[in-house]
């Protein structure tokens, strides 16, 4: 018998942890409730699953844990819709069901041995915290060169996960350079937009790939920096997000030209995208 | 072998206790396939069915899988059609466009039970045409009026009975115990004689049209082509070879089921973001997005054009949009349509 992609795996909500001060963007902390099915949930950063509330549906979002983070699961959910607004009011507890992983990663092997700039904007930030904490696992952070970290929020209470953004500010194996819009009380680091930060702080691209995933805007006005810096566009990475529902690439709506998102993506380089229609 | 039109009905009703009979039945002044529970439901005598047979191997509305929450966590009861099924009388391009769907169901990375079984558990007799329709165009696809693409036997109506041809060893099982008698001489001529007549009169010339569609994503000529177009659908529903699909919830509470149903991309919720932005916002991006997909990404990712030639969406559009025409002119060249 086949195995069914639609069926998801029970786990139980043992965090709900209101991420920004907005409100509007939940942690979710998932554990098996089945020992076994963890062994089956092999994952790479840049994946995404099918959270499903049952009773209301299914909607997918990128995997903010790291494999190297074994034992249970993280997602960051903007309040936007009915499956997302239902994960929201959902107490600690409950069961959760979880479809995947799904999709492509990021070209970890690519990267090895290279310099790496990530660059995120707002709650994108979920599968570059996934790379980052992958990268900094000691098991793996010597196949990786400098790493370099640029994120940025409109205000500081948009930034996500503080406490570990602390953590890594303290850390030499790690550049990270926090920004939000304005001058707000209590910031002590650095203002200014994404674009304007990236150009002044980012290494050079010898030997290097940029990593982007943020709001539309920023991705626009970076990308000019990127390529400033000499970034090639096969060396700039993009993570895409559409609508989807099946998420294997049968359902036919989050298509770009000839690739799904959902089974081909969500990662793509820049010069793979340079041949695809803009529809996303 | 051989079916004499006056022992149809008695054949179908043997048929009955081995397998799920599905047959094309007249219902109002259209014709549909539907499980039948008597030979005497079905009729070979019709064009086309009005709504393509690819729902009997992936229904309109399915349940994917049943659900109920308790304190215990949930219980997910899978729903996985095991039945044994004959699709008796389908026509060589409706065959043809479940090749096609098996790409999509079975692709380089996920397979789909729900279909695949079906598919596993389904035998296929075709019905060749012996008068193709004005809006027919399968031979521009590769086709043909006794086409065998798909199918597990082939009948071929020479007047009072039907020359059956077993083509695969499925079709020799679904044959194997019945009582029917063999084909002589004569009948196999007959046969023969009526494949030699059936024309299909219209043609679509398609030299260049993916070539064409390679380069013309951002061509002004899609800012015309849809302009009539109404956004219903029509043509997505007809489709032997569209597949797109929703998947919802229907339940009370957390008790009830995962249900997929057909969807079209031809409406403006498909795509839809959570944010409110949506990457096919007009008319013009849904109709070139489903041009596109017929005719260039299905090339593309399964080396094989989207459509068969049965011209449902021709015959169905309210508006009378006309895909051949709609290729001609992205060809650049003038369509023949009915003589």
């Amino acid at each position: 018998m086949m195995r069914n992609p639609y069926l998801p795996l029970p786990m139980k909500l043992v965090k709900n942890f209101t991420e920004t001060d907005d409100k509007l963007v939940h942690t979710f902390t998932l554990e098996y409730l089945n020992a076994a099915d963890e062994a089956g949930f092999k994952y790479s950063p840049g994946q995404f699953a099918e959270l499903c509330v049952f009773g209301k549906g299914e909607a997918p979002f990128g995997i903010a844990s790291s494999p190297t983070e074994p034992g249970h699961l993280k997602f960051s959910v903007a309040k936007v819709g009915v499956v997302s607004t239902a994960l929201h009011l959902m107490e600690e507890g409950t069961m959760v069901g979880v479809r995947g992983p799904l999709g492509n990663s990021f070209p970890l092997e690519d990267f090895k041995g290279k310099n790496l700039v990530i660059i995120g904007g707002g709650f994108a930030f979920t599968t570059l915290r996934a790379l980052t904490a992958y990268i900094l696992n000691p098991a793996n952070r010597g196949d990786f060169g400098k790493l370099t970290v640029i994120y940025g929020a409109r205000t500081p209470g948009l930034l996500l996960y503080k406490d570990e953004l602390a953590e890594w500010e303290k850390r030499d194996d790690i550049d990270l350079v926090c920004t939000i819009d304005r001058p707000a009380e209590g910031w002590n680091g650095r203002v200014g937009f994404v674009p304007a930060v990236t150009k002044e702080v980012a290494p050079g691209a010898d030997n290097a790939y940029a990593v982007i995933c943020g709001p539309p805007v920023m991705i626009k006005f970076t990308m000019p920096e990127l390529e400033a810096l000499g970034f090639p566009p096969e060396r700039i990475i993009m993570s895409l997000e559409n609508r989807m529902k099946c998420g294997i690439g049968m359902c036919g709506r989050c298509n770009v030209g000839n690739k799904y998102v959902c089974k081909d993506g969500p990662v793509f380089t820049r010069a793979e995208l340079n041949q695809l229609p803009n529809e996303y | 072998m051989l079916i004499n039109k006056n022992e149809l009905a008695g054949f179908l009703d043997q048929l009955m206790s081995r397998y799920q009979v599905f047959a094309p039945v007249k219902e109002a002044d259209y014709t549909n396939f539907k499980q039948i529970s008597s030979g005497t439901e079905a009729t070979l005598d019709y064009s086309n069915t009005k709504i393509p047979p690819k729902g009997i191997l992936f229904p309109q509305t399915e349940k994917l899988f049943s659900y109920s929450c308790g304190t215990e966590g949930a219980q997910v009861q899978e729903c996985i059609d095991q039945q044994k099924k004959v699709v008796f009388g389908i026509r060589p391009c409706d065959a043809k466009s479940l090749v096609l769907l098996d790409n999509v169901f079975n692709n380089d990375k996920y397979q789909d039970p729900y279909y695949l079984t079906r598919r596993e558990n389904t035998i296929l007799v075709g019905l060749g045409c012996n008068r193709p329709a004005g809006t027919c165009f399968c031979t521009s696809l590769g086709g043909g009026p006794f086409d065998t693409t798909g199918l597990d036997a082939l009948l071929v109506d020479t007047g009072d009975k039907y020359v059956v041809e077993i083509l695969t060893e499925r079709g020799r099982e679904l044959f194997s115990g019945t009582t029917l008698p063999e084909a002589g001489e004569a009948d196999r001529a007959a046969a023969a004689a009526v494949k030699e007549t059936a024309t299909v009169s219209c043609t679509v010339n398609l030299d260049g049209v993916k070539a064409k569609l390679d380069t013309d994503f951002y061509d002004p000529i899609w800012d015309g082509l849809h302009e009539k177009c109404l956004g219903c659908a029509v043509c997505t529903y007809t489709c032997p070879t569209c597949h797109c699909f929703d998947i919802v919830d229907d339940a009370v509470d957390a008790n009830g089921c995962r249900v997929r149903n057909w969807d079209a991309c031809m409406f403006p919720l498909f795509t839809l973001h959570g944010s409110g932005h949506n990457p096919r916002p007009t008319g013009k991006e849904r109709f070139r997005q489903r041009v596109m997909h017929k005719f260039k990404y299905f090339v593309d990712n399964y080396n094989v054009m989207a459509c068969v030639g049965c011209g449902r969406c021709i015959k169905n559009c309210p508006v009378n949009l006309d895909i051949r025409a709609i290729l001609a002119e992205i060809q650049g060249s003038e369509a023949r349509l009915d003589k």
